[in-house]
């Protein structure tokens, strides 16, 4: 196991015109440590997939260099990478059997065949794939297909990374709870670093310690699931993580509050006002509203439709023809009624150009 | 190595264009020049063999009789094929497994087996040198080929694509013809194809079936050949306008000579 | 896919059906007939039993005819399979090579038979023909209509330059239908060229190459018109294939009788050995398939 660094890394599948546009990955740096299990989180066409293939090798990156801890490979080709990846539709060599699909990363390297067969052995147990052994990988179900290809990665022990590529996409609904905490169990006992590409935020925030979320080519948060939802960098992330997603109006700054067409909403903390370039947004995510229709604080709003998902309600308010999403409790609250809507002040945050502003505290 | 694999296909291509580029270079010489000098390009460059062709009927009427023939047997078998072939997708009817082997193995009859009780067939119902015999008799081993194109592309198709039109209100033949077709576009475009070069490349039934107003351009070539025997140049020239329709053929099918194969029955 | 019952379907075969069998059944039936008699000419016919076969089976002319023509389609088999696969191995996989090379390895299928046996006849001619005066010039003596051996090699290059193509396009299909996501895990589990090619190419080419061996098989036993053209059979009778032979008895001797009897073995010959070939190559074949096939 390794840790993985990219210094700079940029792509682009035309070759590098020097035009910011063509590049599918716009200049990125991560980090990320030996062991850990990391989603890469994005909406497709994001950059996921590319940035995946300049980890295993499959491309080499326009710009920038790859390091496996302190050795550069950013243009070692796959096969000397040692790095293993799950794609999104189950690759498994069908001809073979499952043991020999197990066994297939050995025999390439020339392990011998004693070895092979404890290794596999072992390692089928751990799968819960010691019973499919003989069989021909052809007509097994998706996710066993899936674990066989899990299997190829972890049968190799010094394997620097393992890459997941959207691995449940396939799979049925009621086997996806079962394979990711089997995943997970995996993960605790053989200790990799994995890297894991969804588009599913729920996929995301159960599995990973620290979650990248990509957009447009380039890295917007780097976090651990509480800080994504507490503190979005960019209004793509409020917007894309927790649903229903982060509220997100225009606004102009004066000082300490924020101007919503003609109300005015407190900050806590002072802001840089606009300078006529950048666009202004202030961003509060839809938990921390609170919506009265008894008491007269706050601004003035109609109640539109309440939707029930579940384990919550959501009200549709209109603040003068601006839609917001309030969480609402399992109150008295009916759609029709005109209300008033507080804002909790340490988390109304304030955007410029779609980046969130630190600005001073008072 | 892999930097060299190019090299494989482009010596095949070579190979695969040098014969036909010695029968274009033939074609442009005079016969005295063929048979005088040897050389690899023509010294003495003539239209001369190619107007021949063009001036006298009886070798252009060769090819209007390739083409009407052609023609006919390529829209014979793809309007034939797109029913059975739905049915061999579609349904499950008495028999049809057996059927549809049964109407494979026509593909493996000899034409040389053939050629004289199909002089016969066609001679006892009078259609004997007409265009539609020969386009019939093609059917022989273009329709059973339609059927098994057509049934792959066809089985890619969803069902659920068929049983959503029957709820929309479509009758059958509108659904056939207003949806399924469009979808199997491709599928038709590959089919016709096939169609159009096998029955074009093909001479022994060809032959045998006519002899005079329905008369391919390839047996005109072999007559010449028995007849004059050395006319080298007209023989060339002729060689090299029967490649031209395959060849355009080719050129607008070529995106989807590959993804036919490819969607179809592999 | 799951298929309705549906007699109606009868119905939308029929039509095709009628088509085939007006040139299937008829014609065979009429050349069982002939099998079965004997002509003095004038019309007049003479049962003759199983005599035709019964002396066919034990025609010296028929066995050595045979025996050629064996030889033949195995040696075809035997070149234009491999070479077809590894052309299709080697050509570009995006590009504008790809239409190009498609293109040109396509116009060989499209010429008419005759002219094939036409352009390898001149290629091949040692005064005129670029092959034939090439190795003329070398010293060699290539003369197809005097040698067997420069016959039979005129005739098997030929049939290699007519029909490799339809091998190479069918393989490419094949290939081309393998998702890229197959190369990548066999690159990260570090494969090799030849473990690439038995384990995930060879398995997906198994249908198309099937089907190439079939076509092939048929269309070799049943090669006529080309070495016609350019050999017509000869010199002496080294070229003279399984067809070659019937047409010269049928319609050169006129002896309608063992040249029906010889129509049938022949073509039983070919449905047992596609069947065969079919049997045995999807024998392990066990994915189960949409539609009839």
């Amino acid at each position: 196991m390794a840790r993985i660094r990219l210094q700079n890394i940029a792509h682009s599948y035309v070759g590098d015109t020097g035009n910011l546009d063509d590049f599918a990955l716009k200049k990125l740096d991560l980090t990320w440590d030996d062991g850990g299990a990391y989603a890469l989180l994005g909406p497709s066409g994001c950059g996921k997939s590319t940035l995946l293939n300049i980890i295993s090798g499959l491309l080499y990156p326009t710009r920038g260099k790859v390091y496996f801890d302190d050795r550069e490979v950013t243009t070692l080709p796959t096969e000397e990478r040692n790095t293993a990846q799950v794609f999104q539709f189950p690759v498994v060599y069908d001809t073979m059997t499952v043991f020999d699909n197990l066994a297939f990363p050995l025999k390439n390297r020339g392990v011998d065949g004693k070895e092979i067969r404890r290794r596999v052995t072992e390692l089928a147990e751990m799968l819960d794939l010691q019973n499919d052994l003989k069989r021909k990988a052809q007509g097994l179900t998706a996710d066993v297909k899936q674990k066989i290809s899990l299997g190829r990665g972890l049968i190799r022990k010094d394997v620097n990374v393992i890459l997941f590529d959207e691995p449940l996409t396939v799979i049925d609904p009621q086997l996806k709870w079962e394979l990711r905490s089997q995943l997970k169990k995996l993960h605790k006992q053989f200790d990799f670093t994995m890297i894991y590409v969804t588009h599913d935020q729920t996929e995301a925030l159960t599995f990973a310690d620290e979650v990248v979320v990509m957009y447009e080519g380039e890295v917007v948060q780097v976090g651990t699931p509480e800080e994504l939802f507490n503190r979005p960098n960019h209004t793509f992330v409020g917007y894309f993580i927790g649903s229903p997603g982060m509220n997100i109006l225009p606004c102009t700054v004066r000082g300490d509050r924020a101007v919503v067409g003609k109300h005015e909403i407190p900050l806590g903390r002072i802001y840089k006002e606009s300078t006529g370039e950048t666009k202004l947004e202030l961003g509060v995510r839809p938990e921390f509203l609170t919506l009265s229709t008894s008491s007269d604080q706050g601004l003035p709003v109609s109640i539109g439709r309440i939707d029930d998902i579940g384990h919550l309600r959501v009200a549709q308010v209109s603040l003068d023809g601006l839609p917001l999403s309030v969480v609402v409790g399992e109150n008295e609250i009916l759609s029709g009624q005109s209300g008033h809507l507080v804002f909790d002040t340490p988390h109304a945050n304030i955007y410029a150009d779609g980046h969130l502003q630190r600005g001073e505290a008072v | 190595m892999i930097r060299f694999k190019w090299l494989i296909p482009t010596l095949y291509i070579v190979f695969l264009l040098l014969p036909i580029y010695w029968l274009i270079n033939m074609s442009l010489k005079t016969n005295q020049e063929i048979l005088s000098v040897f050389s690899l390009w023509p010294r003495d460059l003539t239209f001369a063999n190619y107007k021949v062709i063009f001036t006298d009927p009886a070798w252009y009427s060769g090819y209007i009789n390739s083409t009407i023939y052609v023609v006919m047997n390529v829209l014979i078998s793809v309007t034939l094929a797109l029913p059975a072939a739905y049915a061999f997708s579609r349904y499950s009817f008495l028999g049809d497994r057996h059927l549809f082997f049964w109407l494979l193995t026509n593909r493996m009859a000899p034409p040389a087996v053939f050629a004289l009780p199909f002089f016969q067939l066609y001679s006892s119902m009078g259609l004997f040198d007409t265009h539609i015999a020969v386009a019939l008799a093609h059917c022989l081993f273009n329709l059973p080929l339609s059927i098994w194109i057509l049934e792959g592309f066809m089985s890619g198709i969803p069902k659920e694509i068929d049983e959503t039109a029957y709820i929309d209100g479509y009758s059958w033949p509108r659904f056939f013809v207003k949806i399924f077709i469009p979808n199997i576009a491709s599928g038709i475009g590959v089919t016709a194809f096939f169609c159009f070069m096998f029955s074009w490349v093909e001479l022994l039934l060809a032959r045998t079936l006519t002899s005079v107003s329905a008369k391919p351009i390839s047996a005109i070539m072999t007559r010449t050949v028995s007849a004059s025997g050395l006319d080298w140049g007209v023989l060339a020239a002729a060689g090299v306008l029967t490649i031209i329709p395959g060849a355009l053929v080719i050129w607008f099918v070529r995106n989807y000579i590959a993804k036919g194969f490819a969607l179809g029955r592999v | 896919m799951e298929r309705q019952v549906n007699q109606k379907g009868w119905l939308m075969v029929l039509p095709a059906i009628l088509v085939v069998a007006l040139n299937a059944v008829i014609p065979l039936m009429t050349v069982v007939n002939y099998s079965v008699q004997d002509s003095f000419g004038n019309n007049q016919f003479f049962w003759a039993g199983m005599s035709w076969f019964v002396e066919l089976l034990h025609s010296e002319r028929f066995h050595a005819a045979l025996g050629r023509q064996f030889i033949f389609s195995a040696i075809i088999l035997l070149i234009e399979i491999p070479l077809g696969i590894i052309i299709a191995l080697a050509m570009p996989r995006k590009g504008w090579g790809v239409p190009v090379c498609l293109v040109l390895m396509a116009l060989p299928l499209l010429i008419p038979w005759n002219v094939v046996g036409t352009i390898w006849q001149i290629f091949g001619r040692m005064d005129i023909g670029l092959l034939g005066h090439t190795l003329a010039s070398l010293g060699i003596n290539y003369n197809y209509t005097q040698e067997p051996i420069a016959a039979w090699l005129t005739v098997i290059i030929m049939d290699v330059w007519h029909w490799t193509s339809l091998v190479v396009l069918l393989c490419y299909a094949g290939l081309s239908s393998i998702p890229d996501v197959y190369y990548q895990a066999a690159r990260i589990d570090g494969a090799s060229r030849w473990a690439i090619f038995r384990y995930i190419q060879l398995p997906k080419l198994k249908r198309v190459l099937l089907i190439a061996v079939l076509l092939r098989f048929m269309d070799s036993f049943m090669i006529y018109t080309e070495p016609f053209v350019v050999t017509g059979g000869g010199p002496g009778n080294s070229t003279t294939f399984l067809s070659i032979d019937l047409v010269k008895m049928a319609i050169g001797q006129f002896d309608l009788g063992p040249a029906a009897a010889m129509s049938l073995i022949y073509f039983l010959i070919i449905l047992l050995l596609c069947w065969i070939f079919y049997t045995v190559m999807s024998l392990e074949d066990d994915e189960p398939q949409g539609g009839v096939l």
